[in-house]
C-alpha cells in the first residue's frame, strides 16, 4: 500500500520560501494571493497491506525522522 | 584532554576544529566515523560544521540518527560535555539535546561573512575564556541558521542564562539590523539546562589563528580546555 505524507510549517511559524513565492506570483502578474505556504511530499511504498497497522507504521516515521514536530506538522494519506 | 570530532559523510570543519583543539590541548582529537558507535572514552564531544547526509529531509535530521549520534545522545546524557557548530547546532536541535530549531535564512541566501557576537554568559566550560558582555567577531557560513522556538521555550532559555552568544553591532547592541538571519532574539547560540551542552551557528574554529585573519575564537578553544583539564 501506498502512503503519501504531506509535511507542512506550522501556523506562526514564518514561512520564508512561500512568502517569497507569493512575491515571484505577484511579479509575474498573479495578484490575489494573499498567502502561500510552501512544504514537501513524501510518498512511501509500503509492504504492508493493513491500513490501520500502515497509518500506525508511518505515524511512527513521522514521528521518528520525517517530521521536526518543533516547526512542522503533517498528514498522512493512504491508499490501496 | 582528550576530545573526539564526529564525522559525517558532508562534513566539511571537522580538520579544522581538530587543529583548533589540538592548538587549545596539545592533544589531537579522536576522530570518530558516524558509523562507529563504540569508541573510546572521552572528555568532550565535538559535532563539526558541514552538510552532513546533504542536508536531506532536513539540515541535521539524519545524522542525528546515526550510530555515532545515539552514542552521543547517551553519553550527553550521563553529563559528557557536547559542543555543535553550525550543522552540529543543528544536529543537537534534531537530537532533542537542545531546544527549538534551525530553518532557512530570513533573506533565503547563503550568508559567509564576520558577524559581531556579544557572549550572553561566560560561566560555562565553553565560554570560560571570555567574559559576559564581551564582543567577538567570528565568521559565520550558512544558508539554515535562523533559530526559531516557541514563547514559552524562548522564556525558559532567557530564566535559566541558556542563551550562549547573540548576533550583535560592533559596539554590542543588539539590532535587528545585525541579525544576519532572522533569528528569534538575534540567538546565535544556545545551551542545555545544565550548559554541559553547547550548540552555535558561528565558526569560532575559523577565527583561531592568526593565519586566519582573526583569533576571537582562540579563547573559546583555550577557556574549554582549560575548564576540562
Amino acid at each position: 500500500m501506498k502512503a503519501r505524507v504531506q509535511v507542512t510549517l506550522k501556523r506562526g511559524v514564518l514561512d520564508t520560501q512561500g512568502v517569497a513565492i507569493r512575491n515571484a506570483l505577484k511579479n509575474l502578474g498573479f495578484d490575489g494571493v494573499d498567502e502561500v505556504r510552501a512544504g514537501k511530499l513524501i510518498e512511501l511504498d509500503l509492504e504492508e497491506k493493513d491500513p490501520a497497522a500502515a497509518r500506525r507504521s508511518v505515524e511512527a516515521m513521522c514521528k521518528k525522522l520525517l517530521v521536526n514536530d518543533v516547526i512542522e506538522t503533517y498528514s498522512i494519506d493512504l491508499a490501496g | 584532554m582528550q576530545s573526539a570530532v564526529i564525522v559525517f559523510p558532508g562534513s566539511n570543519c571537522d580538520r579544522d576544529v581538530a587543529r583548533a583543539l589540538e592548538q587549545a590541548s596539545g592533544k589531537a582529537p579522536l576522530m570518530v566515523w558516524h558509523k562507529d558507535a563504540d569508541f573510546p572514552k572521552v572528555d568532550l564531544i565535538v559535532l563539526p560544521g558541514g552538510f552532513s547526509y546533504g542536508d536531506y529531509l532536513r539540515c541535521g535530521a539524519m545524522a542525528a540518527h546515526s550510530p555515532a549520534m545515539r552514542e552521543t545522545v547517551r553519553r550527553a546524557e550521563a553529563g559528557v560535555p557536547v559542543l555543535g557548530i553550525c550543522n552540529g547546532f543543528q544536529i543537537l536541535t534534531e537530537t532533542g539535546l537542545l531546544p527549538g530549531a534551525l530553518m532557512r535564512n530570513k533573506s533565503l541566501k547563503f550568508v559567509c561573512r564576520d558577524v559581531w557576537l556579544r557572549v550572553e554568559n561566560s560561566q560555562s566550560l565553553f565560554t570560560a575564556g571570555y567574559e559576559e558582555g564581551q564582543r567577538i567577531r567570528i565568521p559565520i557560513a550558512h544558508h539554515d541558521g535562523c533559530y526559531v522556538i516557541d514563547e514559552v521555550g524562548r522564556k525558559r532559555l532567557e530564566d535559566s542564562d541558556s542563551i550562549a552568544f547573540r548576533y550583535c553591532e560592533a559596539d554590542g547592541s543588539v539590532t535587528p539590523e545585525s541579525n544576519p538571519n532572522g533569528s528569534l532574539s538575534n540567538i546565535a547560540g544556545v545551551f542545555n539546562a545544565t550548559k554541559s551542552v553547547l550548540g552555535l551557528m558561528p565558526h569560532p574554529e575559523r577565527l583561531s589563528d592568526p593565519a586566519l585573519g582573526g583569533t576571537d575564537g582562540r579563547a573559546f578553544f583555550d577557556g574549554l580546555v582549560g575548564a576540562l583539564q
